[in-house]
């Protein structure tokens, strides 16, 4: 066996960042060394060979999303980077307690709002932050959700700064997407480097299609002994389709469209060859405006008519509940560390990054101010649409946002920017380190599970912060090390 | 594991209808090829001509622009996506299909699909030329044979399996019954010796079409006729793609679909069934020719058409709230 001539980390430099795999951790175990060396071994070029091999592995498997354009509609792999992320036991132990405290204070946040509204009374947060927001739902005002879980299923979006503190950049308590690459990437890794991991004791992540499954039926109508779950897809064309194929593959339970569902007597059936069967729990991918066309937008053919009524007649039970959005709202956001304080008297495990709120006087004159230095996004977006980062920004896109936080100042936040952490990833010049978030899923019927790890995505593009897959983004395995306690 | 699980409406739809664009597939390719040893010099284009009348494609052939050509019949089922009866046409719905089954079917059987779907695109119209054509559409029978046999070894046998089984069926019934017609379309010599030669050839192509030949020469008696060719593709039961054995094999999924599962819905779509079978083998295969092959082909695919339908009203259409607009149709229906 010929050794490749030249060290391929020789040059990588993560500069002033925090690097998950190289950064000193006093409980890595030795791993960012292991990985380096045997990286070292296989060499740049097969490496390089056997990742590009394990691309046209994805795109034969179907493992893809669809990017819309105006003409046509392409499938593309979400890029994968075959350089893992590391997340050390205690670090892992951190971040689970945080996103674990985080969900209970969305439940607790939506609960109360729904229901009293003591938060909003106290003036912990103005109201119409909460009850003018248009995630806001009247419907379902008094409406009681089992267990008081109203995010089943949440993403929250956490960056590491150049210190390494883990932060919250931002939560998904809608229908996060993105957990079925978490496990596809781990499968790959183990078929396609299966001589990078071996003898490295990693958490598994084959567990989360079970917990969901767990938490469907938890969450299921009282008194139904055997649940029928389903989950509910837009369809094909959807851009997260093959997620949807992937859930319900894992969990075991039939994936439906809106047409397949019909609601009788404020009871859902589905539409087999042997009839119509009860449906119990439905995991719905589908946005609430879209849910049931007698309730929200009269034009979804998406959506199932009557769908909310049998809900609120307690025949079935929807995940996520209906009007999750306003927890998630990034003004909202910038309350969190409050509301985890109210609800839970408890400092919040994972802080903040700081955000000036600009439907606030003072937020907004600090961000006009200083647009040079901030990053400015739009409450309402995801994906990483409209946003604008102070230091990167051409004078003319700089104008565009004041004017814009100008015309409607409570449609914007503002945040610093994060030094993101990097992770060393394969680029065309060698081994180079990129920008990584990370977003950890937590399954709550009872009570909250958290996946271990999460989708790390990288922006490929050098120096580039932003990470989604829209936007040139990539993903990493990400390896929870398993030091034996819990 | 006793678990019973429901199927939807909408798969089961989707495993017919995938497994009958495949066969189609198949079925398609095997015309093709055998099309091309027909061809007799001077006269290639009735040949292939014949090919499209089999198909009842005229008019969509002329309305898409193609001249009576050999080039154009086979660029209108080999390469152009605009006619709904072709080969591409064919594999986009099997595909289309898969994609919606994807929850149901094996990764395996997704995989091979997707990645067949893509090399047939890439086909390109110097592939049709001279000898490449029968390249061509040996992989196109490869690429269905994998997916037949990834499907035997990995498809789960529930419900859906049974579903699958009659989508094939009926589409490899309708095909046998197209590649019998053949002849009906085909210029043979007038009369004598000349005609008598010319007649087995192409009875021996069929049959070779039918991937029968060497069975047909096994079984059939030692002087043989053209009756005997034709009472093997219909009613030998030990060949697979005859007529009787298509028949015979879907009575026995409806009964299992009825027994197994408890689906009512069958009595209709077996009522059919049965008159088939007696079309079938209720008379001698003489007398079928006598009173006009080209006739009974044309009823036996009139009866696979009211089959199929029998079966989506009672299992698929129903359940469509927009049944008549989405549902996908038989587009060779004459």
């Amino acid at each position: 066996m010929q050794l490749s001539s030249s060290d391929p980390f020789r040059d990588y430099d993560p500069g002033a960042y925090f690097c998950e795999l190289t950064s000193q951790r006093a409980d890595d175990q030795g791993t960012a060394g292991a990985v380096k060396a045997r990286i070292g071994m296989i060499g740049l070029d097969a490496l390089r060979a056997r990742a590009s091999a394990a691309e046209t592995e994805l795109i034969n498997l179907g493992i893809t999303f669809t990017v819309y354009s105006e003409a046509s509609a392409i499938d593309r792999i979400l890029p994968f980077d075959c350089i893992p992320r590391v997340i050390t036991g205690s670090e892992w132990r951190q971040l689970e307690a945080g996103v674990k405290q985080r969900v209970a204070a969305l439940n607790a946040f939506l609960h109360d709002i729904y229901h009293a509204g003591r938060i909003v009374q106290d003036g912990v947060i103005p109201g119409d932050l909460v009850f003018g927001n248009s995630n806001y739902r009247p419907e379902m005002k008094d409406f009681p959700v089992r267990f008081g879980t109203y995010v089943h299923i949440c993403g929250i979006d956490i960056v590491r700064d150049a210190a390494g503190t883990f932060m919250v950049l931002e939560d998904n308590a809608r229908t996060p997407s993105g957990v079925s690459y978490v496990v596809e990437n781990r499968h790959l890794m183990s078929r396609a480097f299966p001589d990078l991991m071996a003898g490295i004791r990693l958490r598994p992540v084959d567990d989360y299609g079970r917990r969901l499954l767990s938490a469907m039926t938890d969450i299921a109508p009282e008194g139904v002994s055997d649940p029928q779950v389903v989950l509910l897809s837009p369809g094909i064309y959807n851009s997260a389709y093959f997620e949807h194929v992937f859930l319900s593959r894992e969990m075991g339970v039939p994936l439906v469209e809106g047409a397949d569902l019909t609601v009788e007597d404020d009871r859902v059936w589905m539409r087999t060859t042997a009839g119509r069967r009860a449906v119990h729990t439905i995991y719905r991918r589908i946005s609430d405006e879209f849910l049931d066309p007698t309730v929200f937008r009269p034009e979804s053919m998406l959506g199932v008519p009557g769908l909310l009524s049998a809900w609120r007649r307690g025949n079935v039970t929807l995940a996520n509940a209906v009007g999750t959005g306003v927890a998630d709202d990034k003004a909202v956001y910038a309350y969190m560390p409050r509301i985890i304080k109210y609800y839970l008297n408890e400092d919040a495990i994972l802080p903040n990054v700081e955000t000036h709120i600009c439907r606030e006087p003072e937020g907004l004159a600090y961000t006009l101010a200083n647009l040079e230095n901030l990053v400015v996004k739009p409450v309402g977006e995801s994906g990483g649409y409209g946003i604008t980062i102070g230091p990167r920004a051409t004078k003319a896109q700089i104008e565009a946002a004041r004017a814009a936080l100008v015309a409607d100042p409570s449609n914007w936040i503002s945040q610093p920017v994060v030094s993101l952490s990097v992770g060393p990833t394969l680029t065309e010049q060698g081994i180079r380190p990129r920008h990584l978030d990370l977003r950890p899923f937590a399954v709550t019927g009872r009570e909250t599970w958290v996946l271990p790890g999460g989708l790390s995505r990288v922006a490929l593009k050098e120096g580039s912060l932003v990470v989604n897959s829209s936007q040139g983004g990539g993903s990493k395995d990400t390896w929870v090390l398993d030091d034996g306690s819990r | 594991m006793a678990r019973e699980t429901p199927l939807l409406a909408r798969y089961a739809e989707g495993l017919f209808w995938m497994a009958r664009y495949l066969e189609r597939v198949e079925n398609l390719a095997r015309l093709v090829d055998v099309t091309q040893t027909f061809e007799s010099p001077g006269r290639e284009a009735e040949s292939w001509l014949a090919l499209v009348r089999i198909n009842a494609d005229e008019e969509s052939f002329f309305k898409r622009g193609h001249s009576v050509d050999a080039d154009s019949v086979k660029r209108f089922y080999l390469l152009d996506a605009g006619n709904a009866t072709g080969i591409p046409a064919s594999l986009e719905a099997a595909r289309y299909n898969a994609r919606t089954l994807r929850p149901l079917i094996s990764t395996e059987m997704w995989m091979h699909l997707n990645v067949f779907h893509r090399d047939m695109l890439s086909i390109a119209p110097d592939d049709l030329q001279g000898d490449r054509l029968s390249r061509i559409c040996r992989r196109i029978k490869e690429g269905v044979q994998t997916h037949t046999g990834i499907t035997e070894g990995t498809f789960f046998r529930d419900q859906g399996w049974f579903f699958y089984q009659l989508g094939r069926l009926i589409e490899r019934a309708d095909q046998t019954t197209r590649l019998l017609d053949i002849r009906y379309h085909l210029l043979v010599p007038v009369a004598g010796e000349e005609r008598r030669v010319a007649e087995l050839t192409q009875w021996g192509a069929v049959l070779r079409a039918a991937a029968g030949y060497h069975a047909f020469r096994r079984v059939a008696p030692p002087g043989f006729t053209p009756d005997d060719v034709v009472a093997f593709l219909l009613t030998d039961t030990a060949f697979p793609r005859s007529v009787a054995l298509c028949v015979e094999q879907m009575e026995w999924l409806l009964g299992q679909l009825r027994s197994r599962y408890g689906l009512r819905g069958t009595v209709a779509a077996l009522e059919r069934v049965e008159e088939l079978r007696a079309g079938l083998t209720g008379r001698a295969v003489q007398r079928i020719i006598a009173e006009g092959l080209h006739q009974f082909l044309d009823g036996v695919q009139r009866d696979l058409i009211l089959l199929a339908g029998e079966i989506g009203t009672a299992f698929f259409r129903d359940w469509r709230p927009l049944a008549e607009a989405q549902s996908q149709s038989q587009t060779q229906a004459a």
